[in-house]
């Protein structure tokens, strides 16, 4: 019965094929054989793991709702003074907008050029695919943080430092590898017939796509766009570096303001932090369900 | 960036290798369907562009500027430089050996501790068990926190005052009013536990993709043969994810030599310097020192010694040696 709750449940993604079925489960546990380890061996350790887990999560809420100079372990009652604070005096309003246009230019972006890029790997052979390929495979490990200085260089010979531009392009370029090796990987799976079968009807190459092939990707494109939204949204170091003016700042940055303030004011600081979890968690528990099994797929296919 | 980690794997019959590739050598572009031959360098471009114009053409320029000397605020110096930058960097600099030294360290404990922990999380909700799905959320939360929102979040519990320490003290356990942050003996422990929080989730979700396709019926049979739990982890999970493993392991490494976000805004690379490692240094000598010749050879040599240890890491682990 457990692995038919499982299934039911929003996290469990694709459990069918590795689920033993009920029946088995049953007199499995009934006999007492190898079937998994004893019950305590599962939750004990993933219990203390929990903790671990949710403690800090838990510190940060408590810390935002309740009053300053209260030293209460349950945030009772609740206040929301230090969320009008880091909006209205911290600036984090301009923060949120400015996070929110980082994120979404360049989810957009980067689904776009990927989704292009992806089906050109997952349906041509073509003459530089294999070095191109290999370009996408290297990019993953030339770390980030060491393109810094050459980018920050870059983005000001062509005058974009301080303008969005720079993050966003940045952000897209870093995302993109990934994103079109999972995405080439969807457009993998879906079969080939159903495409040709539209080019039979008379539709074009491009109509095909966008009402056959593009409707059966939309749960990976779900995960790579939230992917590359979250990361953007999470990012720190390129905002700080090629962003000056306070006005043009992503949260990290404000974030990062607040740690650095002499007398760290840990309500304001907390929820803050909150501001910038909140788009965070509700993407990823949108998402969760398909993000084992994305991984599994574009590994397949990567 | 680092979440490349796909381990690449043998497609097995009848699961997520998809459906058998009708019949498609030698068909290209041309041969019928409604396309062009250059379509598809069409459509790869605006990627090629991005990533030749953000990628390539500035790894490209600190080659150049490596052997520059290239400084805003000293211009009198600036021209061609040979390999003087580098001279300096191995001959002169104390501060390029010890923050190679410190992010060796700290690659290698947080990378290793990931794996341990992210192994054990792995096979423990891979089982089947009551509020797998709800519990398989909460702990892979944190993977989408971002680095400034981990220290955020770890500067609340590690505040001397009102953090977690004065209430532990308060049950009885330590004492009251220690900074773990400003204090160079425990930084190093306080900024590992904090990126292990954020980390071991994301080493665990590989290897929860990876366990998903071991077949269960290999478990059966060597159960059915009276094989302990303990021999069919060690003969049948561990050889079906050693792959796996040893490339989530390298792109860990990867990311955790280039980690910057959460070592500079926890710990600013103090206190004292102790908790700075290169890629840090390095921006700290290109952005703010304006330095831009000196952390161009920086980054060439981290760059250089990261692909060293790649391969060498590759070779020595046989990444993918039985398998073809």
């Amino acid at each position: 019965m457990t692995a038919a709750l499982a299934e039911k449940s929003p996290g469990a993604p694709a459990p069918a094929r590795n689920a033993t079925p009920p029946r088995a489960r049953g007199t499995a546990r009934r006999r007492g054989l190898d079937d998994g380890p004893p019950r305590w061996q599962i939750y004990l350790p993933l219990g203390i793991y929990l903790l671990f887990t949710l403690i800090p999560f838990y510190w940060m809420l408590l810390f935002a709702l309740r009053p300053s100079g209260s030293t209460s372990l349950v945030p009772w009652p609740v206040t929301t003074e230090h969320f009008e604070k880091v909006w209205n005096e911290r600036n984090f309003g301009t923060y949120f907008l400015n996070s929110t246009q980082v994120g979404i230019a360049s989810m957009v972006m980067t689904m776009l050029v990927a989704l292009a890029g992806g089906y050109a790997l997952a349906r041509f052979r073509f003459r530089l695919k294999n070095a191109f390929m290999l370009a996408l495979l290297c990019s993953q490990f030339i770390p980030g943080a060491l393109m810094l200085v050459p980018l920050f260089e870059t983005f000001r010979n062509l005058q974009l430092i301080n303008s969005m531009w720079s993050v966003i392009i940045a952000e897209t370029v870093f995302q993109l590898p990934l994103s079109m090796i999972l995405i080439s990987g969807f457009i993998k799976n879906v079969p080939e017939s159903l495409e040709e079968a539209a080019w039979v009807d008379g539709c074009s190459r491009l109509r095909a796509f966008l009402a056959i092939v593009l409707p059966m990707l939309r749960p990976g494109l779900i995960a790579v766009g939230s992917f590359a939204f979250v990361h953007s949204w999470n990012h720190f170091l390129f905002a700080l570096m090629f962003l000056s003016s306070q006005d043009k700042q992503t949260i990290p940055v404000g974030l990062n303001t607040l740690i650095g303030a002499d007398s760290v004011d840990l309500g304001a600081l907390a929820a803050g932090g909150v501001v910038a979890a909140v788009p965070v968690v509700i993407i990823f528990a949108f998402i969760q369900k398909w993000l084992i099994t994305g991984f599994s797929a574009g590994a397949v296919k990567g | 960036m680092a979440l490349t980690a796909v381990p690449k794997k043998r497609a097995l019959p009848g699961t997520l290798g998809g459906p058998g590739k009708p019949g498609r050598a030698g068909k290209t572009g041309k041969s019928g369907n409604p396309g062009k031959r250059s379509l598809p360098y069409v459509l790869i471009a605006p990627a090629g562009l991005l990533m030749l114009g953000f990628i390539a053409y500035p790894m490209l320029s600190v080659l150049y500027y490596s052997l520059q000397h290239y400084n805003v605020t000293k211009p009198w110096r600036n021209g061609y430089a040979g390999l003087e930058n580098f001279r300096e960097i191995f001959f002169e600099d104390p501060l390029f050996w010890q923050t190679l030294a410190f992010s060796a360290k700290w690659v290698v404990v947080e990378v290793g501790l990931q794996l341990v922990f992210g192994l054990a999380l792995a096979l423990i909700v891979n089982q089947t068990f009551v509020g797998r799905g709800i519990a398989r959320a909460l702990v892979f939360s944190p993977w989408a926190v971002s680095g400034v929102l981990t220290t955020t979040i770890w500067i609340l519990l590690y505040n001397p005052s009102t953090g977690l320490s004065r209430y532990l003290a308060d049950a009885g356990i330590g004492e009251y009013g220690t900074s773990v942050l400003s204090d160079t003996g425990t930084v190093f422990w306080a900024a590992v536990l904090a990126e292990l929080w954020r980390g071991v989730p994301f080493f665990a979700i590989l290897i929860l993709a990876d366990l998903q396709s071991i077949s269960k019926d290999l478990y059966e049979a060597a159960s059915v043969d009276g094989a302990s739990r303990f021999r069919q982890f060690w003969h049948i999970t561990l050889p079906h994810l050693k792959d796996a493993i040893i490339l989530s392991t390298l792109l860990r490494a990867v990311w955790e030599f280039n980690n910057v976000d959460l070592l500079y805004t926890l710990t600013g690379g103090g206190p004292a310097g102790v908790t700075t490692t290169l890629p840090l240094y390095v921006a700290n000598t290109g952005i703010e020192g304006h330095d831009f010749g000196y952390a161009s050879a920086l980054t060439t040599v981290a760059f250089v010694i990261l692909l060293f240890c790649s391969i060498l890491y590759l070779r020595l682990s046989k990444f993918g040696g039985d398998d073809k």
